[in-house]
Formats: structure tokens, sequence, C-alpha cells
């Protein structure tokens, strides 16, 4: 269940971006998960939920982009099908990664009160 | 559209990030990395399912090994116990007790390495927690990661824990001295690696009997090999290969240990350990 841990780090970073907004509201953290990343979707979100209170996240709703897996040849670009084996049989070589290994926090989205200058306000 | 603080109607703007969520720790493995780098260690990641065969496989490796200084850190939820068959096999070792925490992080291999000394020795293993999900999220600087996987376990775990065996460099198959008693089938494995790694890499060994732990040796010694050469502050290693090479299991070694350059620092702590 490290789903806890990537939540943890996840607050830490919506909060560092947050903060040259310090009376914003933090309404939504969009984040994109790949199938490959070792991160289940479902236990993310209720860790989210868990975690979220006590810190400016405590109103914001997660948004996860699950990404399926895409494997490519290197060489010809042609996608490998599902469950194959990970090799491009025309071109002899071991298939890539295209997208699916994905851990990343996309943006989050600001509700700014009406006294945030959103480029003048200081940093805290 | 604001209705809790009757602030008017405030904008809701958008702040694009896109960055990795765990870049703290990536950071931190790109540090140990740099340590690794500089101590001329090759770091193995080693991962696998709790009864998979780790430490003995590590235990084997100190038996069997010719020359190869060795050190290790094992990650464990409860107890040192690892860390302690470990030194018993010779393998000077720390435990990283993680509580509830089901793997390692950069962070805490990074603290383990406070208290183990790593210049002049030739591989450093992390055996991470015992567990074919969690470990394979969290970079840790290693140079490669071995995943030992026991012929008990069955020929379809690639399939089941894809993400573990994607990060694998080298898959270990382990406990084959068990197969006449098994119905495992070797071939039905092997198509299950093609299927969850693009270049699977498979020994298979037994810690009991010692087959197939040259093999690994040897897999271990090419991947030393192509190392990059140490970074500039921790230049010695390539002394170290001769000397005091079977320092570490042999009590009686353990004298000649210092003395090596501009390592000392460092390179008591070995000594140490073993009540010198």
């Amino acid at each position: 269940m490290h789903e806890y841990s990537i939540v943890a780090a996840l607050v830490d970073q919506v909060e560092a971006a947050a903060r040259p907004h310090p009376t914003a509201r933090i309404k939504r953290v969009h984040v994109a998960i790949g199938e490959l990343a070792g991160v289940e979707t479902e236990l993310l979100a209720t860790a989210f939920a868990t975690f979220r209170g006590g810190t400016r996240c405590a109103d914001a709703e997660l948004t996860i982009d699950a990404r399926p897996a895409a494997w490519r040849c290197p060489k010809c670009a042609a996608t490998i099908a599902r469950g194959a084996p990970l090799r491009c049989e025309p071109c002899g070589a071991p298939a890539k990664l295209a997208s699916g290994d994905e851990i990343v926090l996309q943006r989050i989205e600001l509700e700014l009160d009406d006294d945030d200058d959103a480029k003048e306000a200081p940093d805290v | 559209m604001c209705s809790d603080c009757g602030c008017g109607d405030p904008d809701v703007v958008p702040l694009e990030i896109q960055g990795r969520i765990l870049a703290d720790n990536d950071t931190n493995a790109g540090h140990n990395r740099e340590h690794f780098a500089g101590a001329g260690v090759l770091t193995i990641n080693l991962m696998g399912s709790p009864g998979a065969g780790k430490t003995a496989i590590l235990e084997a490796t100190a038996r069997h090994q010719a020359g190869l200084r060795l050190a290790a850190i094992a990650g464990d939820l409860a107890t040192d116990r690892d860390a302690a068959r470990l030194e018993r096999a010779g393998i000077p070792s720390r435990a990283i007790t993680t509580g509830s925490a089901c793997h390692l992080d950069a962070r805490m291999v990074h603290h383990a390495l406070h208290a183990l000394p790593i210049a002049g020795v030739d591989v450093l293993f992390v055996e991470n927690v015992g567990n074919l999900v969690c470990p394979a999220v969290y970079d840790l600087g290693q140079a490669a990661n071995v995943v030992a996987l026991a012929v008990t376990e069955g020929e379809d775990k690639p399939l089941k824990y894809p993400t573990m065996f994607l990060k694998a460099d080298l898959v270990l198959l382990t406990k084959i001295d068990l197969l006449p008693h098994l119905d495992f089938d070797l071939a039905a494995v092997k198509d299950a690696l093609a299927r969850a790694m693009p270049e699977p890499r498979v020994i298979a060994v037994s810690a009991k009997t010692g087959e197939g732990v040259d093999e690994w040796l040897a897999w271990l010694a090419a991947r030393r090999a192509a190392l990059p050469a140490p970074t500039a502050g921790a230049a010695a290693h390539g002394h170290h290969d001769h000397g005091h090479g079977h320092g570490h299991e042999h009590g009686h070694d353990h004298s000649h240990a210092h003395d090596h350059g501009h390592a000392h620092d460092h390179g008591h702590g070995h000594g140490h350990d073993h009540g010198h």
C-alpha cells in the first residue's frame, strides 16, 4: 500500500506549487497514472480522500487520468498487441514502452481570492 | 460561483505542473547514485516476494564469490533478521526496519549509507522488502534491478505483477533444486517473462546446491565491468580488486583491510563490524 506515500508526496508538491497563492483554495488536482506505474488508481483516490484532511488539499477533488500501457517497436513504430511478447517480430527489436508508466502531477486548479494578485503574491 | 466565502466570483485558474509525483525520491536516488559512482560500487536492488529466497541467494553469493567485496542493506518491516543472516554469511550489512512501509525509498537507503561505509566495496546489495508490487515504484539509485522469483511461486507471476518484471534487468529463478518435486513449467515462465520484459534475462539458481551461482557471479562481474570509471574523490577502488579480496568472509583477514590508501576512514568500518 504505497499509495499513501504517493499521496504524501503529491500533497507536498501541490502545496509547494500553490505557495505563491496563500489565500487561494485548491479546487482540483489532476494526475496521470499509467497502467504499468505500479499505482492502483482506486487506492490512490481512497488514500487522497483520507490524507487530504488538514492540508491545503482538504477540499480538493482528485482527477485521475488513467493511461493504458502502449508498447511500440522503436524501429518501425508498430504497436505491440496487448498481452503479446514485447518484441517486434519483423524487426527483431525489443519493444519500447510509449506510455503507461506515468506517475505525474499534471496541474492544479486554484480558486483565487479577490485579494490574490496572482502575479505579485508574496512567497510564504 | 463561489458559494462559501462570499468573495464574489473569483477566477478558477489552472496551474500547469507536469512533474513526477515522486520527484523528491528521484532527487534522493540521484544523490545515492552519485555516492555509488564516486565509490565505484555496483549497487543492485534485489526485489521479490517474501520467501522468494533473496537472502539465501546473497548468502550463496558470499560463499561462492572469488574476491568480490560485498555489502548489503536489508529492508524488513519488523526485524533485522535478514541483515543478521547476511552478517553471519560474511557480508557487512545494515538493516532498515521500515515499520509499516512496504518498500524502501531512496531516503531510507541514503540514511543506511551513513552507517555502512561503501568505499572499497565492489557490490552493494539492497535487499528490498519482500513484496512484488511497491518496491518497483521507487528508484533507490541502483545500477540494476534484480527480481528473485522462486519456482514454488508459479509460472504466471510475471503476468500478474507486470510492473515489477518490467523494471527488472535480471530475473533470478530461485530454488531450482526443488524442480523435481514440482510441476513447474520452465517454458511457461519464460513465455510469461517475454510478455512482461522487452529484454528478458533469466538465470536459474539454487542457493542450496550452488547451481547457477557462477552464472550469476559472471553477470555481476559484467555489470561491474560496465560501470563508468569512478568519479574523482573516491578514485581508488581499482586497487581494491587485489589484496584484501576475501576480507569479509574470513575473520583473520580483517587486519589486512586497513591502510589501503585514501579510503581509510571508510574502509575500517567493515573490520569493526566484526568485532575488531
